[in-house]
């Protein structure tokens, strides 16, 4: 009996519809990321270490386990996901700032791989144009409109390639956003590292948009998605309850991570004053990349 | 001089509008999901307690319908409808349509069961089911899927399920989903249209077989 309940839970790990090459993709970012801490053996990369492997997990959990059956046939599981997909994990994972443990951990072809890519100037500007401040917040906003427009929604539920589309291109869309958001470098670093203010107002820029959407959603009376009606639900649940939960985590949660997200640009400017200010240089930017 | 762009621009409407015309067709009532889901598949117990695969009732317009018999509200509703709109067909059209309705509260609902509620729609109708494994297999292969809720003090308990039509063409493709906003008439409609397709594919297929015969025929007519 014990083993049953065991196995039953154990069996909640695995995914429900696995997807080979983004398990294999989080796999070797760990090993690369574990072999990294141990390699520079430094206790200051704890912190950073918590963060990163918290909102890697997260991510992973929410796309290659059971909970990914929750999401498929929930609102509300469904708007929990890719608040882990495009705010939570990719916010802790940009606030880790895991550029050097992962440099560190990287087998050499890996590394000149990266940095041919990287290097490349098709890749060097589509990275800036999609990491300009205003472009940056309408592709965030954008992209959670998008994929709630009813008729879009209906059809990624239903289809798994779209649904797929959906999730990976929230997770790399959130990565991007924090990664410009978070940057811990000095503003002017590099052509990317943006002033702490713009970074700022981008934050409040995108935060209406999603208190509005999630209004509208928790708000209206009707069913808006009749896809999860039409799939079937995981349990016997009001669809209204299920609506108005989901809409309230489109809603509070994902405009907070904006405020956060402010706390930690003000830490970051003071600490870059003080440093400016004070005779021998303060090691602000020792852990960024 | 001047017209000569305006007669260019004219011309090319006018060919937009006959290819427009020539080609595209009026959209289905229901939602297209051809390509979208894999063709027909599936190992049950009918009402009749035989094991059935999705070869049986192959040829037919098949329409797949998760739900259990103790539903008070989505099954019986969708049912009735589907029971009016195949009444409107002509017979013969009729006897091409199937409705398969897969219980997925096995437990409540064995084939004695189901068979005693889908005579109440007709003939048309067969109930199905089958173990847990069976059933989570089917209903994930359509992205749907089902759950059940906790037991009241008469042992009643809700169950969640799928409120869609999934129709399937003759040769087991996936083509149409029905949602509840459908009325009796799009179904039908949908129906109609579907079993005229099935009819044309089937008179060609016949036409080439006969061509096909008449032309072995005269070859072994050369050769006897």
């Amino acid at each position: 009996m014990v083993d049953e309940g065991l196995l039953s839970w154990l069996r909640l790990l695995l995914p429900w519809e696995p997807l080979w090459p983004l398990i294999a993709t989080f796999m070797l970012v760990l090993a690369i990321y574990v072999r990294g801490l141990g390699r520079r053996s430094q206790l200051s990369d704890m912190p950073g270490a918590l963060g990163f492997l918290t909102g890697l997990a997260m991510m992973y959990a929410v796309m290659q386990t059971h909970l990914d059956y929750l999401a498929q046939y929930m609102f509300f599981v469904h708007r929990g996901q890719h608040l882990v997909l495009h705010h939570l994990g990719p916010f802790l994972i940009a606030l880790s700032a895991p550029s050097a443990v992962l440099a560190a951990g990287s087998p050499n072809w890996l590394r000149a791989a990266w940095q041919r890519l990287a290097g490349s100037l098709p890749v060097r500007a589509i990275y800036r144009v999609v990491q300009q401040p205003v472009i940056a917040g309408l592709l965030f906003v954008g992209l959670i409109y998008f994929w709630l427009i009813p008729s879009v929604h209906f059809d990624a539920m239903l289809n798994a390639r779209y649904y797929w589309l959906m999730n990976l291109s929230m997770a790399i869309d959130g990565l991007l956003f924090w990664w410009l958001m978070l940057d811990p470098r000095p503003p002017g670093a590099t052509p990317v590292t943006r002033g702490i203010g713009v970074r700022i107002a981008v934050l409040c820029a995108v935060m209406p948009p999603q208190i509005l959407l999630g209004a509208w959603i928790a708000l209206s009376r009707d069913v808006i998605f009749d896809v999860y009606a039409v799939c079937g639900r995981a349990w016997p649940i009001s669809p209204m309850v299920d609506q108005q939960l989901g809409g309230l985590l489109t809603w509070i949660p994902a405009a907070m991570m904006s405020v956060l997200a402010t706390l930690v640009l003000l830490r970051l400017h003071f600490r870059n004053e003080r440093a400016r200010r004070s005779p021998t240089p303060y090691p602000a930017t020792s852990e960024a990349l | 001089m001047n017209t000569r762009p305006l007669r260019l621009i004219s011309l090319l409407f006018l060919v937009a509008g006959l290819t427009a015309c020539g080609e595209s067709e009026p959209p289905w009532r229901g939602h297209d999901i051809t390509g979208v889901m894999p063709e027909l598949a599936y190992n049950l117990v009918d009402e009749n307690s035989e094991l059935v695969s999705a070869g049986a009732y192959a040829d037919n317009i098949r329409l797949l319908f998760f739900g259990f018999t103790h539903c008070p509200d989505i099954c019986p509703v969708t049912l009735g409808r589907l029971k009016a709109a195949i009444a409107t067909l002509e017979p013969a059209q009729r006897e091409r349509i199937r409705v398969l309705f897969v219980s997925v509260d096995p437990e409540r609902d064995p084939p004695a069961v189901l068979r005693r509620y889908t005579d109440n729609f007709g003939e048309r109708f067969i109930g199905m089911t089958g173990s847990q494994a069976q059933l989570r297999e089917l209903t994930k292969r359509y992205r749907v899927t089902y759950g059940y809720g906790e037991k009241d003090k008469n042992g009643f308990y809700p169950v969640s399920h799928s409120s869609a039509v999934f129709v399937f063409d003759p040769q087991g493709n996936a083509r149409l989903l029905f949602n509840q906003s459908l009325t009796v008439t799009d179904i039908a409609a949908d129906l109609e249209r579907l079993i005229d397709a099935g009819a044309t594919v089937e008179t060609r297929a016949k036409g080439r077989k006969a061509v096909a015969q008449a032309a072995t025929g005269a070859g072994t007519a050369n050769y006897p």
